[in-house]
């Protein structure tokens, strides 16, 4: 059982990894257990979830089940 | 109608527009805009990255919005990502139309969108190593133009 969090753009470097295997379940319990400093970059205002490759307008409540990736999108410059 | 490809590699942008011209020639008009690396300053390289389920499917998206918005022929996109050297083509967008302005107005809207809507993250290396480069400002009043 396990689900992933990806970590995109500068986030990257902040984890110190592009993605991260951890236990299903609430977000809010994930974050918890995640280094501080790293939390709360992942929780910054301009920061985009996307759950299985769908934009979540409201993240909150999220609960991640077994296979779930949720990324973590700051914003964009491409192009 | 609409051709919309994400490369890891290189691409010839002369011989994807001659592709692309042959393919329409019902057009009046062809409008492309090619974007490359900079040579600049102390960058060494540039890397473009892009998140799988959503980079894509969000460019092709971006192209079935312009061919609803304007009278196309047809649209090409092709982008990198991954590491690049200076000169080295980053995007190339081509709108085909029966007249210019659709052409014109789908090729500025696309690169719009592509900057600063598409899902690519930005880094240059410079002798002092690799740092993230942070949106424009004027990216997102550009893209807002088009309501």
């Amino acid at each position: 059982m396990s689900a992933k969090l990806v970590f995109l753009g500068r986030l990257e470097d902040v984890a110190g990894t592009p993605d991260l295997d951890v236990e299903p379940g609430p977000l809010e319990a994930l974050l918890a257990r995640l280094d501080p400093a790293l939390a709360v970059e992942l929780l910054g205002e301009r920061v985009r979830l996307a759950l299985n490759g769908r934009l979540l307008n409201d993240p909150g409540g999220i609960v991640l089940a077994d296979g779930d990736e949720l990324a973590f999108l700051p914003p964009v410059s491409g192009g | 109608m609409q051709n919309v490809r994400l490369l890891a590699e290189a691409f010839d942008p002369a011989a994807e527009l001659a592709t692309f011209t042959a393919a329409h020639p019902n057009a009046g008009g062809i409008v492309s805009f090619l974007g490359q690396v900079r040579a600049e300053g102390d960058v060494e390289a540039l890397e473009l990255r892009h998140y799988g389920p959503m980079t894509l499917p969000g460019m092709q998206a971006l192209a079935a919005e312009a061919a609803r918005r304007w009278a196309l022929d047809g649209l090409l996109i092709v982008h990198r990502h991954g590491a690049m050297g200076p000169g080295d083509p980053i995007v190339l967008v081509a709108a085909a139309s029966r007249h210019r302005r659709d052409a014109f107005a789908a090729a500025d809207f696309a690169m719009d969108h592509l900057k600063s809507e598409s899902w690519f993250w930005k880094r240059e290396k410079t002798a002092a190593g690799w740092h993230w480069i942070e949106p424009r400002a004027e990216d997102h009043s550009d893209k807002a133009r088009w309501g």
